[in-house]
C-alpha cells in the first residue's frame, strides 16, 4: 500500500465537484433576449409578472426570465418572438422602458438564484464598442483656480478695497492677492476671508508688496482630480441609460488617474455613442410658479405668461418663473451631507456673483419653493444632415427658502440616495471638466462568433496535441495527466465564471497556454519518477519520491510565471489584462491539479494494490 | 515510450565558449535589426486608425488603393488580414482626429468597388494612448524583471541570479529581433507574450538550478563544472519534453487562432524556443563564469557566507 491521507483525496473530489457544478452554466448555450431597464430606475418583480402576463396573452411566452441589477431579461425561443415582443412592450408601455436586444445564457432560473452564472464574454468575442475618455483633470483644477480669483476680485470690489492684482499661477497651484499697503493688505483679508471659508490663506510678499496667497496642497488637487472624474462617470452612466441607446448592461468605469473605459456589448456604431455621450450639461436655479396650476399648463400645452413649462424626472409638470436666479457656472462645489439638523442635505457653494444674486433672492422669497433645473445639450444631426442642438431640460429638486442666504446654503428634504446623486448632478452641471475620446474600438458581432470559433479550434487542436502525446509518451501515467488536463480546464472555467472575469481572446490564448504549461508540471514529476526507478528504486517508492521531489522545481517555475502574470493583470488593460488574469488563475488550478489531482489518481489506480510490479509510465 | 534511455553526457560546461559565441550572434543581430529595421509598431503604440473589412470575393487590392488615393486618402496602408476577402486598412494617427469618421469615409469607398462590403473592426487610438501604452508595457517588462531576479535572488545566490537573468533576458531580444526580421505587427498582445515567456523560460533555468543546488550537496567530489553539466544532463529529458508539449499547443494556436493572435503566438513560439535553448546553454554557464563554487550551494545555515569566501 502507498501511504496517501485521505482528507486529500476527499479536498480533490471536493474541488472537483465544486469545479463542475460552477463550470456547467457554461453549457446552456445562448438564446435572443430583450433586457429591459428603466431610466434611473429599477425594474420590479412586479413589472416582470405584468410584462409576462402581456407577453403570454398574446401568445409569444419568453421562455425565461431574471432580473439583475435592476435590469429585466426575457429570453425568448426565436429572433421572430424577440422582435415581436419588443414591438408589443412599447405599444403597450410606451416611454416606460428602454428595451436592447441581447443574447442570454439558457441557464435555468433556480441555479442564477444560487449564482450559478456562465462565463462572460469579452467584447472582442460578443462584438460591441470600447470607448476610453480621457478626462481633462488638468483643466479642473484650472477652472477652481479660476473660480477663486473670480471670487476674490468680487469680495474686495464689494468691500471697496483697493487691490494691485490678483494673479493666477496655474503650474504653481495657487492663487495670490497683491495689495498696494500693509492696511489694504488687512482690510482686503478680513473682506475675503468673511466670503471664502473653508480656505487655508498664507501671508507673504510678492515684489515687496503685502500678498495674502492660496496655494492648493496635493490632496485638494488629488481630490478635485478625482472630483472631476467621478463627476463624469454619474453623467456617462446617467446617458447611457437614455433610451437613445438602449445597451445591455453598459459599463462605465474609472481607468488610471484620469480616464474612463466604457464597454457596451452589442452596439456597432462608436460614433452615435460618442454623439450621446459628448453631451454638456449645466444647471440653472429657478422660482417656482406657485399661482397658476401646471397640470393644466401641461394639458393645453399653453404656460401662463411669465412662466415656462417643466418636467421633473418622474414625469410631473411644473411651472417655473422665466427668470433665472442662478446658473451652474456660479456653482463651485455642492457636497451631500448625510447627517444634518434637517436630516440628509446637500451643500451648495456659489461663487460671488451667484451668491449676491442668490442673497436678493431669498431676501424677496422666503417661504417659497425653488427649483433646480438640469440641462443636458447634445449636438444632432437632423434628417437633414444638418447639426441642430438638441436640449433635454428636468427639474430635478424643489425645496421650500427656509431663510436668507448667499455664498452657501443646504438643500434639505432629499433622501440619502437622491442626495448623493443630487451633489453630483449639481457638480455635473457646474464644473464638468472636458472629455476627449482618446481610444474606441469596435468589433461587429460576426468578427467576434469568428474569434471564438478560432479560439476553440485552437484550444481543442492544442490540446488534442498534448492529450495524445501524453497518453502515448507515458502511457496509463499520460492519461491520468490527460483525465488531470480536463480537470484543470473545468477548474479554470468555473474560477472564471465565479470571478466573473470577462473572456477574451486573449484570454483563451491564457487558457491554452496553461494548458501546455499545466502539462509541465506533470512531465517533472513523472521524469522523476522514471529517474528514480532507473536509479533502482522499488515502483512504489519511485511514486511517493517523484512526487515529493518534483514539488519545489514545479513551485519555483510557476512562481516566476505567476510574477509576471500579476505584473501584467495590475499594469494591463483590456484585452491584455483578460490574458493576465486566465493567466494568473490558470496557474493556480493548475498547480492543485497536476500535483494533488494527479497525485489522488495514482493512489486510486496503483495505491490499493499489494504489490506493485511495475508501473506503466 | 521514451526518447531519454540513458542519462545523456553532453559536455555542456566545456563548450560554452561556442554557445557565448552563439548567444552573442543572436543578441547583437536583434539589436542591430531593432536599430536598423526597427518594429513595425502596431496602434496600439503609435496611435492610429485601424479598419478590417470582409468582402464577398477577394478583392482586388491594387484596386482598393487606387480607390483610396482617388478619395483623397493616400496614407492608407491596405492589406489582406487573414484571408484574402478581409482587408485591413491603416491610418496614421495625424488622419485619426475623427477615426470613426475616416472608417465611415473608408467604407464608403469601398462599398463603391463591391456593395457587399462590411464593416467588421474599428480600433482607433490616440497617439498619447499609444505613448501611454507603450509607456506602460515597457515598465511592465521593467517590474516583472526586477521582481523575477529578487525571487531567484531570495531563492538561490547571487551567483546563479545573474545566470538566470542574463540568460532569461536574451528570450525577449530575441523575441524583438524576430519581429524586426519579419515585420510583424508588434502591439499589446505581443509585449504580454513576451511576458509570458519570460515567467515561463525561467521554469527551465530554475528547474536546472534546482539540480544544482541538490546534487551540490549529495555529490561533494565532483567539480562544480562537472555538477552543472550532469544536472543539464538529467534534467535535459524533462525541459525537452516540457516544451515540447507546450510548443505543440502554442503552435495549435498559431495555426487555428487566427490573424488576430498570430503576432502573440509567434512571441510564444519563438520565446520558448530562445528560452529553452538560454536555460540549457547560458544560465549555469554565466554563473559558473561569475564564480559560482559548491561551497554557495551548500546549507546556509551551517555556515555563513562571508567566511566561506574567505576560505582557501
Amino acid at each position: 500500500m502507498i501511504a496517501y491521507a485521505r482528507w486529500k483525496i476527499a479536498l480533490v473530489a471536493l474541488a472537483v465537484a465544486l469545479g463542475i457544478l460552477l463550470a456547467v452554466p457554461n453549457l446552456f448555450g445562448e438564446q435572443a433576449a430583450l433586457q429591459l431597464a428603466r431610466d434611473r430606475a429599477e425594474v420590479l418583480p412586479g413589472d416582470r409578472a405584468s410584462l409576462e402576463r402581456l407577453l403570454a396573452d398574446k401568445g409569444v411566452a419568453d421562455a425565461g426570465a431574471f432580473l439583475d441589477q435592476g435590469r429585466l431579461t426575457l429570453r425568448f425561443a426565436s429572433t421572430q418572438d424577440q422582435l415581436k415582443a419588443r414591438d408589443l412592450i412599447n405599444d403597450a408601455y410606451p416611454h416606460d422602458y428602454t428595451i436592447a436586444l441581447s443574447q442570454a445564457s439558457r441557464v435555468p432560473e433556480w441555479m442564477r438564484n444560487l449564482g450559478l452564472n456562465p462565463l462572460k464574454l469579452g467584447l472582442d468575442l460578443r462584438g460591441g464598442v470600447y470607448l476610453v475618455y480621457q478626462v481633462d483633470v488638468a483643466g479642473a483644477v484650472r477652472q477652481l483656480l479660476d473660480h477663486y480669483e473670480q471670487d476674490f476680485r468680487a469680495s474686495l470690489r464689494n468691500a471697496r478695497v483697493p487691490y494691485q492684482d490678483v494673479l493666477v499661477d496655474y503650474p504653481g497651484y495657487r492663487v495670490q492677492v497683491l495689495f498696494r499697503d500693509a492696511d489694504g493688505f488687512a482690510k482686503g483679508k478680513e473682506a475675503i476671508l468673511a466670503e471664502s471659508r473653508n480656505v487655508t490663506f498664507t501671508d507673504t510678499t510678492v515684489g515687496g508688496l503685502p500678498a495674502l496667497q492660496l496655494a492648493l496642497g496635493a490632496a485638494q488637487i488629488k481630490e478635485r482630480q478625482d472630483y472631476a472624474v467621478q463627476q463624469n462617470i454619474v453623467i456617462l452612466r446617467n446617458r447611457l441609460n437614455s433610451p437613445e441607446l438602449a445597451v445591455s448592461e453598459p459599463q462605465v468605469a474609472r481607468q488610471g488617474l484620469d480616464q474612463i473605459a466604457i464597454q457596451l456589448p452589442g452596439l456597432q456604431n462608436s460614433a452615435e455613442v460618442k454623439k450621446i455621450l459628448g453631451k454638456t450639461a449645466t444647471l440653472e436655479f429657478r422660482m417656482v410658479d406657485e399661482t397658476d396650476n401646471p397640470v393644466e399648463a401641461a394639458t393645453s400645452g399653453h404656460a401662463p405668461l411669465g412662466s415656462k413649462l417643466y418636467y421633473t424626472r418622474d414625469k410631473q409638470p411644473v411651472l417655473l418663473k422665466r427668470e433665472v436666479v442662478v446658473t451652474g457656472d456660479q456653482l463651485t462645489d455642492a457636497t451631500f451631507q448625510p447627517n444634518t439638523q434637517d436630516g440628509a442635505a446637500v451643500s451648495v457653494s456659489l461663487d460671488s456673483r451667484g451668491a449676491s444674486k442668490m442673497l436678493k433672492n431669498t431676501q424677496e422669497n422666503i417661504g417659497h419653493l425653488m427649483a433646480v433645473v438640469f440641462i443636458d445639450r447634445s449636438r444632432e444631426k437632423n434628417a437633414d444632415g444638418v447639426d441642430v442642438d438638441r436640449v433635454t431640460e428636468e427639474v430635478i429638486n424643489r425645496a421650500t427658502i427656509r431663510g436668507v442666504f448667499s455664498n452657501s446654503f443646504q438643500i434639505t428634504g432629499v433622501n440619502p440616495i437622491e442626495g448623493r446623486e443630487l451633489a453630483l448632478l449639481l457638480r455635473a452641471g457646474g464644473l464638468a471638466a472636458p472629455l476627449s475620446a482618446v481610444e474606441e474600438r469596435a468589433i461587429g458581432p460576426s468578427l467576434g462568433q469568428d474569434n471564438i470559433d478560432k479560439g476553440v479550434d485552437a484550444m481543442v487542436f492544442g490540446m488534442l496535441g498534448a492529450f495524445l502525446f501524453m497518453g502515448i509518451y507515458y502511457k496509463v501515467f499520460g492519461i491520468i495527466a490527460d483525465v488531470v488536463l480536463v480537470a484543470n480546464v473545468v477548474l479554470l472555467t468555473a474560477l472564471l465564471s465565479l470571478v466573473g472575469v470577462a473572456l477574451t481572446l486573449p484570454g483563451i490564448a491564457g487558457v491554452v497556454l496553461t494548458v501546455g504549461m499545466a502539462v509541465d508540471a506533470n512531465i517533472l514529476i513523472y521524469e522523476r519518477i522514471r529517474e528514480e526507478l532507473r536509479n533502482g528504486i522499488s515502483p512504489r517508492a519511485a511514486i511517493t519520491a517523484g512526487f515529493e521531489r518534483a514539488f519545489s522545481a514545479i513551485a519555483d517555475s510557476n512562481v516566476t510565471a505567476f510574477i509576471a502574470g500579476l505584473v501584467l493583470w495590475l499594469l494591463g488593460t483590456g484585452a491584455v489584462r483578460g490574458f493576465a488574469e486566465v493567466l494568473v488563475l490558470g496557474i493556480a488550478t493548475s498547480m492543485f491539479t497536476s500535483v494533488m489531482g494527479s497525485r489522488v489518481l495514482v493512489q486510486l489506480i496503483y495505491g490499493g494494490k499489494r504489490k506493485v510490479e511495475r508501473l506503466s509510465i | 515510450m521514451e526518447f531519454f534511455h540513458k542519462v545523456t553526457r553532453f559536455p555542456f560546461m566545456n563548450t560554452r565558449k561556442v554557445w557565448y559565441g552563439l548567444s552573442a550572434f543572436l543578441i547583437i543581430g536583434s539589436l542591430a535589426l531593432v536599430g536598423i529595421r526597427g518594429l513595425n509598431l502596431g496602434i496600439d503604440f503609435t496611435g492610429g486608425v485601424v479598419i478590417e473589412t470582409g468582402f464577398p470575393q477577394a478583392p482586388n487590392i491594387e484596386g482598393l488603393r487606387a480607390a483610396l488615393t482617388g478619395a483623397g486618402i493616400a496614407s492608407a496602408q491596405v492589406q489582406a488580414f487573414g484571408s484574402s476577402r478581409d482587408i485591413l486598412v491603416r491610418l496614421p494617427p495625424d488622419l485619426s482626429a475623427n477615426g470613426a469618421q475616416a472608417g465611415a469615409h473608408i467604407l464608403e469607398v469601398f462599398h463603391g468597388m463591391d456593395p457587399g462590403v462590411k464593416l467588421l473592426r474599428t480600433e482607433v487610438v490616440g497617439p498619447q494612448v499609444g505613448q501611454e501604452l507603450f509607456t506602460k508595457g515597457a515598465w511592465a517588462l521593467f517590474a516583472t524583471l526586477v521582481l523575477i531576479a529578487f525571487y531567484v535572488l531570495v531563492r538561490f545566490t547571487p551567483k546563479l541570479a545573474v545566470g538566470a537573468i542574463l540568460a532569461v533576458l536574451h528570450d525577449p531580444i530575441c523575441v524583438l529581433g524576430f519581429f524586426a526580421v519579419t515585420q510583424m505587427t508588434f502591439d499589446l498582445t505581443a509585449i504580454s507574450a513576451v511576458l509570458a515567456v519570460i515567467g515561463y523560460s525561467l521554469n527551465d533555468t530554475v528547474i536546472v538550478f534546482d539540480r544544482v543546488r541538490e546534487r551540490a550537496r549529495n555529490a561533494r567530489k565532483l567539480t562544480i563544472a562537472q555538477v552543472i553539466d550532469e544536472s543539464i544532463n538529467q534534467t535535459l529529458s524533462r525541459t525537452l519534453m516540457t516544451k515540447l508539449v507546450t510548443l505543440l499547443v502554442v503552435v495549435a494556436l498559431l495555426i487555428f487562432g487566427g490573424e488576430t493572435l498570430h503576432g502573440f503566438s509567434a512571441a510564444l513560439v519563438i520565446g520558448i524556443l530562445a528560452g529553452t535553448y538560454s536555460s540549457i546553454y547560458i544560465s549555469a554557464a554565466i554563473a559558473l563564469d561569475f564564480g559560482l563554487r559548491t561551497d554557495d550551494l551548500l546549507e546556509r545555515k551551517l555556515t555563513n557566507p562571508q567566511e566561506v569566501d574567505g576560505l582557501p
